[in-house]
C-alpha cells in the first residue's frame, strides 16, 4: 500500500512522450491511530480491551481513517476476537468479507477484510486480516456468523485466500475447473483488441492511461 | 425401467443412481419410471433457466416425496466480473459499470459505489443539497419500481398473473420518470461522484407530484388483488419462515430481516444524503414468513411517495442551485443535457470549450481522460437498497482508479438463507420463499 509510483501512465512501452516519466509519486498509506479515537471508537476499543486481555498482542494495528475504525488483526486470534465480538459487545452481524490484493506489500499480500454492524449499539468496525501469498490460510468465521459461508467462498474463489475449517470451500462465481483467482492483481483483465475503422483499439489493460 | 427410449424423457445409469433427463412436455414416462423405482429420495435439479427461479438461479433440491430435504443454490450464471473491470476504468467510468449489477435498483448501486468515493476525497459535505434531494428521490422512485417488480414476479411464480401486469404498469410510470429526468429507463449512471449527471429539466416537479398522486391512485387498486386473498394467503402464510437469530447470523438485511420485527433500516439508523430530514416510517412485520415480507413491501410504496411528496417541496426552492460539487477538480463534466441525438455535453459547454477558453478546453481534456485522483485508503458505504443493505468497500491506492471496490450485496447475502427457509417444506413453497428474497441474479454475481 506505500509503493513508490513511477510515471504517469499506466501501461508501458507505449512510447509515453510527455516527459513525464521520471516522476515519481510516492503513495501514503493511513498510519496507526493514536489516543483518543474519538466517536465510539474509544467506548470500543476500551470494552474490547477489558474482554479480551490478549490485546495488545491479538491487534497489530489501529487505524482509525475516515470515520471509520480498522482493527488489524492476527490470524490465529481471529476467532477469539471474533466471538467477543459477537458475545460481549454485540456485532451481531457479519457484513461480508472483502478481499485486498497487495502483490507489493510483502509477506502480507492478501487481506481479507471484514465489516461488522453491531445492530444494538448502531456501531460499525472492521477487521483486517493480512497473511503472505505464499501461506494464504485464514480461520473460518462460518462458526461464528453463519452468514460468512458464501462471503468467504466468494473470497476464495476471488483470491485463493483458504479459510480453514470452512464446511465447503468451493468456488462459487467461477466455473468449479477455472483456472487462478481473477481479482488477484496478477491475473490479467483479458479481453481483444478491436477493430474499428482501420484503427486498434486495445483491450482496456492494455490501454494507455494515467495513474 | 422402461423399454423404449423416450426422446423427451431418456434415462441412463450413473454411480450415483439413475439420472433421468426431462426435456419435453411428457411427464408420464417419467412418472412410470420413477414409480418402479425403490428410492423414495429424488435429487431434482431445479434451473438455471426455469420461469420460477427469480432469474438465473440453479437449486439442487434433494426430495423425500413431496417434501425438500435439503436445498443448495447454485450461483454465478450470470457473472460479468464487474469488480475487476472498475479496476480498469478512472473513478467516475466505474458508475457506468455499477449500476449494471443489480439491474432493478440502478440507483441504489450508483449511490453505494459514489458514497464511497466521496468519503474516500473527504467531500461528503459539501455535495450541494439540490444533489442530495434529487438522490433521494431517485432512489425512492427506484425502489417503487424494484419493489413493483418483486411484487409482480413473486405474484406471477405463485400462480397469481394479474398482479404482475398491474404492477409492471405502475413500474412503467416509474421508468418514464427516470427517462425525463436522465434520459435512460435503466442503467442510468446518473449519480456521479460529487454528484448528479446533470439538473432536473423544467417541469419536473409538477410531473412528479402528478406521478406520485397516479401511482398512490392504482397501489390501492393492486393491495386489493392480494393483500387478504384467502389463495394469495393460503400460499404464503407461514411460509419460508425465517426468525430474528437466523437472518441475524446469516446477514439477512431488508424485508427479510424487518418481517422478523427488527426495524432495521439504514435510511433510519445510519442516515445518508440527508434521509434524517425526511419524515417516513420504517415498515415492520412480525410473522416472520413470506406475507410478511410481501406486506412490508406493499406498505413500503406509501413510505417511498411520502419522501418523494417531501423532496418535491425541497425541489420547489432549490430552483437552479448547483447538482454537483463545486471543485473544479473532480466535478466530472456535469454540464450535460439531453440533445437530438441523446445525452451529450451541453452545446454551451462546447461552445466554451472550443470556442472561447483554452483553458476551459484543457482542463476539460484532462479531466475526462485522466480523471480526478483519490487519496489512498478504504472505506465502507452503505445505502438501503430494496433488498436490504448494500454496501461498497472502496479501496484507494492514490491513483486516478480504483483500486478494489467490493460490493456487499444484499441479494447474495439473503440467497443464502434459502436452505435455512426451505428444508422441511413443500417443493412448492420454495418457489414462495425465494420470491420473497428477491434475489436479483446480477446482483448476486457481479
Amino acid at each position: 500500500m506505500s509503493e513508490d509510483k513511477q510515471g504517469m501512465f499506466g501501461a508501458h512501452g507505449t512510447g509515453d512522450t510527455s516527459g513525464y516519466g521520471g516522476l515519481v509519486a510516492s503513495a501514503a498509506s493511513a498510519g496507526s491511530a493514536q489516543r483518543p479515537f474519538g466517536g465510539y471508537f474509544d467506548q470500543v476499543t476500551d470494552d474490547l480491551e477489558r474482554a479480551y486481555p490478549d490485546f495488545a498482542d491479538a491487534i497489530e494495528r489501529v487505524v482509525v481513517d475516515r470515520g471509520e475504525l480498522t482493527l488489524h488483526i492476527k490470524r490465529e486470534r481471529l476467532v477469539e476476537v471474533a466471538l467477543i465480538l459477537r458475545d460481549k459487545l454485540k456485532f451481531e452481524m457479519s457484513m461480508g468479507v472483502s478481499g485486498v490484493h497487495y502483490p507489493d506489500d510483502t509477506n502480507r499480500e492478501l487481506h481479507a477484510v471484514y465489516h461488522l454492524l453491531s445492530v444494538t449499539n448502531n456501531q460499525r468496525i472492521r477487521l483486517e486480516v493480512s497473511v503472505p501469498d505464499i501461506d494464504p490460510h485464514i480461520p473460518s468465521l462460518v462458526e461464528v456468523w453463519a452468514g460468512s459461508n458464501w462471503n468467504e467462498r466468494e473470497t476464495f474463489d476471488m483470491f485463493g485466500i483458504i479459510f480453514d475449517g470452512h464446511p465447503g470451500l468451493t468456488r462459487i462465481l467461477m466455473p468449479d475447473d477455472w483456472q487462478g483467482h481473477p481479482q488477484r492483481k496478477d491475473y490479467a483483465l483479458g479481453g481483444i483488441p478491436v477493430e474499428y475503422k482501420g484503427a486498434v483499439v486495445p483491450p482496456p489493460s492494455d490501454r494507455r492511461s494515467y495513474k | 425401467m422402461s423399454t423404449y427410449a423416450d426422446p423427451y424423457a431418456s434415462s441412463r445409469e450413473t454411480t450415483e443412481g439413475t439420472v433421468f433427463s426431462v426435456t419435453g412436455g411428457d411427464w408420464d414416462s417419467l412418472v412410470t419410471e420413477i414409480g418402479q423405482a425403490k428410492e423414495e429420495r429424488v435429487v431434482v435439479n431445479m434451473g438455471p433457466q426455469h420461469p420460477s427461479t427469480h432469474g438465473v438461479l440453479r437449486l439442487v433440491l434433494e426430495l423425500e416425496g413431496e417434501t425438500v430435504t435439503e436445498v443448495r443454490c447454485g450461483i454465478g450464471y450470470l457473472h460479468t466480473g464487474i469488480e475487476k473491470n472498475i479496476e480498469f476504468r478512472n473513478w467516475t467510468q466505474a458508475t457506468t459499470f455499477v449500476t449494471r449489477m443489480d439491474y432493478l435498483a440502478p440507483l441504489f448501486n450508483e449511490a453505494a459505489y459514489c458514497l464511497g468515493v466521496e468519503k474516500l476525497l473527504g467531500i461528503t459535505n459539501d455535495v450541494p443539497e439540490k444533489a442530495n434531494v434529487i438522490r433521494v428521490m431517485m432512489m425512492e422512485f427506484n425502489r417503487i419500481s424494484s419493489h413493483m417488480v418483486a411484487l409482480g414476479t413473486g405474484a406471477l411464480e405463485l400462480g397469481a398473473l394479474s398482479p404482475m401486469i398491474f404492477c409492471f404498469r405502475e413500474r412503467e410510470k416509474v421508468l418514464d420518470i427516470f427517462e425525463f429526468i436522465s434520459g435512460l429507463r435503466m442503467n442510468m449512471a446518473y449519480i456521479r461522484p460529487g454528484g448528479v449527471a446533470q439538473d432536473l429539466p423544467t417541469g419536473t416537479v409538477e410531473k412528479i407530484l402528478a406521478t406520485v398522486k397516479d401511482l398512490r391512485h392504482s397501489f390501492k387498486d393492486n393491495e386489493k388483488l392480494l393483500v387478504g386473498n384467502s389463495i394469495w394467503m393460503k400460499r404464503t402464510e407461514g411460509i419460508g419462515y425465517l426468525d430474528l437469530a437466523g437472518a441475524t447470523t446469516l446477514g439477512v438485511t431488508g424485508p427479510v430481516i424487518r418481517a422478523t420485527g427488527l426495524p432495521l433500516d439504514l435510511r433510519k439508523i445510519q442516515p445518508y444524503s440527508g434521509y434524517e430530514n425526511y419524515k417516513f416510517d420504517v415498515v415492520t412485520a412480525d410473522t416472520c414468513d413470506v406475507y410478511g415480507r410481501f406486506l412490508i413491501r406493499i406498505n413500503e410504496l406509501e413510505q417511498s411517495l411520502r419522501i418523494i411528496e417531501q423532496c418535491a417541496e425541497k425541489l420547489k426552492s432549490l430552483e437552479g442551485a448547483p447538482v454537483m460539487v463545486a471543485d473544479k477538480k473532480i466535478a466530472w463534466p456535469a454540464q450535460l443535457a439531453i440533445g437530438a441525438d441523446g445525452m451529450g455535453n451541453s452545446l454551451s459547454h462546447i461552445r466554451e470549450i472550443m470556442g472561447t477558453s483554452m483553458e476551459s478546453l484543457i482542463h476539460h481534456f484532462k479531466l475526462v481522460t485522466e480523471g480526478f485522483r483519490v487519496p489512498a485508503g478504504q472505506v465502507y458505504s452503505a445505502v438501503e437498497s430494496p433488498r436490504g443493505e448494500l454496501g461498497a468497500h472502496v479501496v484507494s491506492d492514490g491513483g486516478t482508479r480504483p483500486y478494489r471496490v467490493h460490493f456487499r450485496e444484499p441479494s447474495f447475502n439473503n440467497l443464502q438463507s434459502t436452505s435455512a427457509m426451505c428444508e422441511g417444506s413443500m417443493v412448492a413453497d420454495i418457489i414462495g420463499a425465494v420470491a420473497s428474497i428477491d434475489p436479483v441474479m446480477g446482483g448476486v454475481d457481479r
